[in-house]
């Protein structure tokens, strides 16, 4: 018999099982903890349902405990299990399933629900809430098959939610019932900014409505408002609000207001019952965010484990849209008033915003818009209250350094104080590591935490906290972005010692730079492979063992193990009798999907990896490297042979790119394109480099990215003939290849090293000789790898057979 | 060993010198799928071929040291334990193996229901 009290959790979301979390630190071995939550999933992170409904995620990434987790806690999880009823007096809950545990402690965390409007019609199918997995599924599964989504409510969720829906490919109306959206965050200044840029990204706002009627006859078909309008629909999303899940405790007659009533220790009314989260309401406030759950979760985990605590005063909230391309940020009061001031920058051509409210020389709010880098810390001086006088008062949106200590705001928190919201890690919790485990980057702190793992926005924070901890040890230009936890090198010393040291092996690198795991990982091995060959293109032997699996095996990997083929087909041009070959070798190895890449070429997707080498022996067909950091495809339209605007020949064009520079190594992928005139069919803006045919020439545009980044290319040089698009794509590619850090982007090297630079290079006659005679040397070792495959039987037997044991 | 060997069911999955330095292979066995690893120092271990976390094929992970990196969201795994390590959590089954003769047998019971 166990002699532990017995600790009951109902609600597995974010509030109570971070309480729990603490109690598990706190006292370990104190109780027998039993958790119950209706949803069918161990505890998640449902911030971040708006990355999964986005597609940046997957649902497995956003599950903060897994169910092991709970069992090597020695938690009893009920999952899919809603408990019906507390008796107080004998101390026992019971679960709709029937389940009935007594309790010696009990919490109570059932979140809340989304509030639907009672509209007529509401209860129409496709009209739904945002609320869990269930519902980010319903709405990822209803996009495949429905093409028009309304969102009713122009808040954070409603924000979110739309964007998710122009991701999956549907059109979109935000409907809301004032003049501007987000109203309850922003300011109305940063509310039309914020709805312009959404605007751009293609949604479509209906402001000033009232619904009045949801239409359709079983499903929904449209919205009617009271102004008599109308707007088709055919799926509606209900982003109005919440509304505390309160029905348990009032039938088990808790106190209860909008929410349950607790106090500073989180105690309900009713003797050893707690509550925490969305569900409980303090001081008249209940919250909707997690940092504020996560701090009465720190409190009443303490209460808990009898452990002395401070009480819980309330909490200043903040907010962050979590929509790409789209930085806002909001905390505290925000709207003007009589007996406040206001610091402001705006600057319309960066489309910047930032506005600082003041009362009595006190920081209170702050609403930033396009660039929100200083929100953390602005945030800290509204929960300490500091007191700006004497601040020079541009400066304190601007550098924040200056502005005596950044570092020793966090020496104010309080331990229980959370750093990364998304996560739900204290102060109190990096701190310990930090001295534990002796670390000494933000990089480790993100390792041992998960501190600014998801969205990344307390980084300084944690890098404040490490200065705070560690003291003098703690070299913020050490901070440099080493290329990974093997060594405190960056790329770009690695590089310089490569060549000075005159190193040739992965190995040799890693010992003669005393690197901290004998064998590097998956980050260092593949840089060192790419810098190595890239330093010494002819003497370098490539080792494919620290290749990512992609270009170690030169096909796809896919999530289920299997690859995917795709054969090389310059400038997207192909004939009759290559089609007629790949569909010959698709047949024959079953290969269950054959499509169309977005760089124009055929995939051929589902094969196993013991098919690959004889796919490729029949296709006879030069690999398109669709997999590797490499060049991939030149994507042309049809251009002057058949177009009646084209003023030049695309394809042409594109084709001979293409086969100048197939197969070479690359920092990151590199994608590019011709279209034949301005119109540009090929989509050449948002190339890694885009080639456009102008009157008389052609102009060259760098760093375009079609990716989750969107970035529109920069115009890098204006060219006459197709032998100077060469030369110049030459200089372009050899200069990214030597300057660009393993993975980057072009679009991200334009940014970090100026568009202006790479203009200047460019335009340098000698400059650009120099890097074209390097990039002759490097493409004239490149072989292609599916022919070496078939020819070579040590190969098909190292890296594609699979051994059958009997 | 002899004694070790007669106790298991011992299955020969390959010649030592076939297999590759310092990267996976696959081998199937009935149901079973593993990866074994033959690394820079010599030894041979061998693992279950699929990722706890999302099913990642484990063989063609970048192997250093004792770990496998997976190829589909890069959890690393320690080759011996199974263990996948932080901040990541879960683990991976691990299996016996033995050379003589340059052959390499595996154990296609797995470690834990052997010690237990
Ligand atoms: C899409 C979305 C995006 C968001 N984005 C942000 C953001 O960017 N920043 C931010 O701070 N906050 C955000 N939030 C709000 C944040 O997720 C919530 O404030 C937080 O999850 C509340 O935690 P909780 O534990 O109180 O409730 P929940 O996490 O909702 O957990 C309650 C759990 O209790 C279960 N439950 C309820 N009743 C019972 C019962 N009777 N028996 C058993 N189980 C029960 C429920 O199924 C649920 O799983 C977002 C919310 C959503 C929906
Ligand atoms: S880009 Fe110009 S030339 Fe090419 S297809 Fe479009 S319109 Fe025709
Ligand atoms: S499947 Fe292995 S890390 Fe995701």
């Amino acid at each position: 018999m166990s002699q532990k009290e017995k600790l009951v959790v109902i609600g597995n979301g974010m509030a109570g099982v971070n309480t729990v979390e603490h109690i598990l630190k706190l006292a370990p071995n104190q109780f027998d903890i039993t958790i119950f939550g209706s949803e069918p999933h161990p505890n998640y992170n449902r911030i971040l349902l708006s990355y999964v409904l986005a597609g940046d995620s997957k649902v497995d990434d956003i599950v903060i405990n897994s169910y092991e987790w709970y069992e090597e806690h020695g938690i009893s999880l009920y999952t899919g299990e809603t408990i019906t009823e507390i008796n107080s007096e004998t101390k026992i809950v019971t679960s709709d399933k029937g389940t009935t545990i007594s309790y010696d402690k009990l919490i109570i965390s059932t979140g809340s629900n989304a509030f639907m409007l009672p509209l007529p019609g509401a209860d129409k199918e496709g009209v739904i809430a945002y609320r869990t997995i269930q519902d980010c599924e319903y709405m990822m599964e209803a996009a495949k098959n429905y093409k028009k989504a309304v969102v009713i409510g122009g808040g954070l969720l409603g924000l979110e939610a739309a964007r998710g829906f122009l991701n999956l490919g549907m059109k979109v109306d935000v409907v809301h019932i004032c003049d501007s959206i987000m109203e309850r965050q922003l300011d109305r200044t940063a509310s039309k900014m914020l709805q312009e840029k959404l605007e751009s990204q293609g949604m479509n706002f209906l402001l000033n409505k009232q619904t009045e009627k949801i239409l359709g006859k079983d499903r929904v078909k449209g919205l009617k408002f009271s102004d008599g309008s109308k707007v088709d629909a055919d799926l509606v999303v209900m982003a109005v609000g919440i509304s505390p899940n309160v029905q348990l405790a009032v039938d088990a007659g808790i106190e209860v207001k909008r929410g349950i009533v607790v106090n500073d220790f989180l105690e309900t009314s009713v003797k050893d019952i707690f509550s925490v989260g969305e569900c409980a309401e303090h001081r008249g406030i209940g919250y909707g965010l997690v940092a504020p759950l996560f701090e009465q979760g720190a409190v009443l985990a303490k209460k808990i484990a009898g452990v002395d605590t401070n009480p819980y005063e309330g909490s200043v909230v903040y907010t962050k849209l979590k929509v790409s391309g789209v930085d806002v940020f909001s905390g505290g009061e925000f709207i003007d008033g009589d007996n406040t001031k206001a610091i402001k920058i705006e600057d319309e051509f960066s489309g910047i915003y930032k506005k600082v409210l003041v009362r009595e020389n006190k920081i209170i709010g702050a609403v930033l818009f396009g660039d929100t880098s200083d929100g953390t810390r602005l945030m800290q001086m509204i929960r300490n209250e500091t007191d700006i006088t004497g601040y020079e008062k541009a400066a304190i949106l601007k550098d924040p350094d200056e502005n005596s200590g950044k570092g020793s705001s966090v020496a104010d928190m309080s331990d229980d104080e959370i750093i990364c919201g998304c996560n739900g890690v204290s102060k109190g919790t990096i701190c310990s590591v930090i001295k534990e485990q002796g670390l000494t980057s933000v990089e480790e702190v993100k390792n041992c935490t998960t501190a600014s793992r998801s969205c990344g926005g307390c980084k300084s924070l944690v890098s404040d906290l490490l200065e705070y901890t560690i003291g003098d040890e703690f070299d913020k230009s050490a901070q440099k972005e080493t290329m990974c936890e093997c060594t405190d090198l960056e790329k770009e010393e690695i590089v310089v010692q490569i060549k000075e040291k005159g190193l040739s092996h992965v190995r040799e690198v890693m010992s003669v730079l005393d690197w901290k795991n004998e064998e590097g990982c998956s980050k260092c091995r593949p840089a060192i492979n790419y810098y190595l060959g890239m330093v010494n293109p002819k003497q370098y032997q490539d080792d494919s063992t620290s290749r990512f699996v992609n270009e170690r095996m030169h096909a796809n990997i896919q999530k289920d193990g299997t690859y995917s083929v795709v054969p090389r087909m310059y400038g997207g041009v192909t004939n009759p009798a290559d089609l007629k070959k790949i569909a010959t070798v698709a047949e024959k190895y079953n290969v269950p999907k054959v499509k169309i890449t977005g760089g124009q070429r055929i995939d051929l997707l589902g094969v196993k990896k013991e098919d690959l080498t004889n796919m490729w022996e029949e296709l006879d067909m030069p690999s398109g490297y669709a997999y590797g950091k490499a060049v991939r495809t030149v994507k042309t339209c049809v251009g002057e042979e058949f177009c009646r605007f084209g003023t030049a020949d695309s394809m042409g064009m594109g084709i001979q790119i293409e086969k100048r520079f197939e197969r070479l190594n690359t920092p990151a992928k590199v994608k590019m394109a011709v279209s034949g005139c301005p119109r540009n069919c090929a989509e050449s803006g948002i190339k890694d480099l885009g080639v456009v045919a102008i009157d008389g020439g052609w102009e060259l545009y760098a760093g375009g990215n079609g990716g989750v980044k969107l970035r529109k290319g920069d115009l890098v040089a204006t060219v006459k003939t197709e032998a100077e698009v060469i030369e110049y794509t030459e200089a372009y590619l050899q200069y990214y290849r030597e300057t660009g850090v393993y993975g980057e982007r072009t679009s991200e090297w334009v940014e970090r090293l100026g568009v202006q630079h790479i203009q200047d290079i460019l335009a340098d006659e000698a400059k650009r000789e120099e890097l074209c005679g390097r990039m002759d040397t490097a493409l004239s070792v490149l072989k292609d790898p599916w022919k070496e495959a078939v020819k070579s039987e040590k190969i098909q037997k190292d890296l594609y057979e699979v051994i059958e044991a009997k | 060993m002899n004694n070790l060997k007669s106790d298991k069911s011992w299955v020969e999955v390959a010649n030592y010198d076939d297999l590759p330095v310092n990267s996976g292979k696959t081998v199937r066995f009935k149901e079973k799928e593993l990866a074994i690893f033959r690394l820079t120092s010599g030894k041979i271990l061998a693992i279950e071929n699929r990722c706890p976390h999302k099913d990642g094929v484990l063989a063609e992970g970048i192997v250093s040291g004792e770990y496998v990196f997976c190829p589909l969201h890069d959890r690393k795994i320690d080759l011996s334990s199974g263990l996948v390590q932080k901040p990541d959590t879960g683990c991976v089954t691990t299996f016996d193996v033995y050379v003589e003769n340059g052959k390499v047998y595996i154990a296609l019971l797995e470690k834990s229901e052997i010690a237990s």
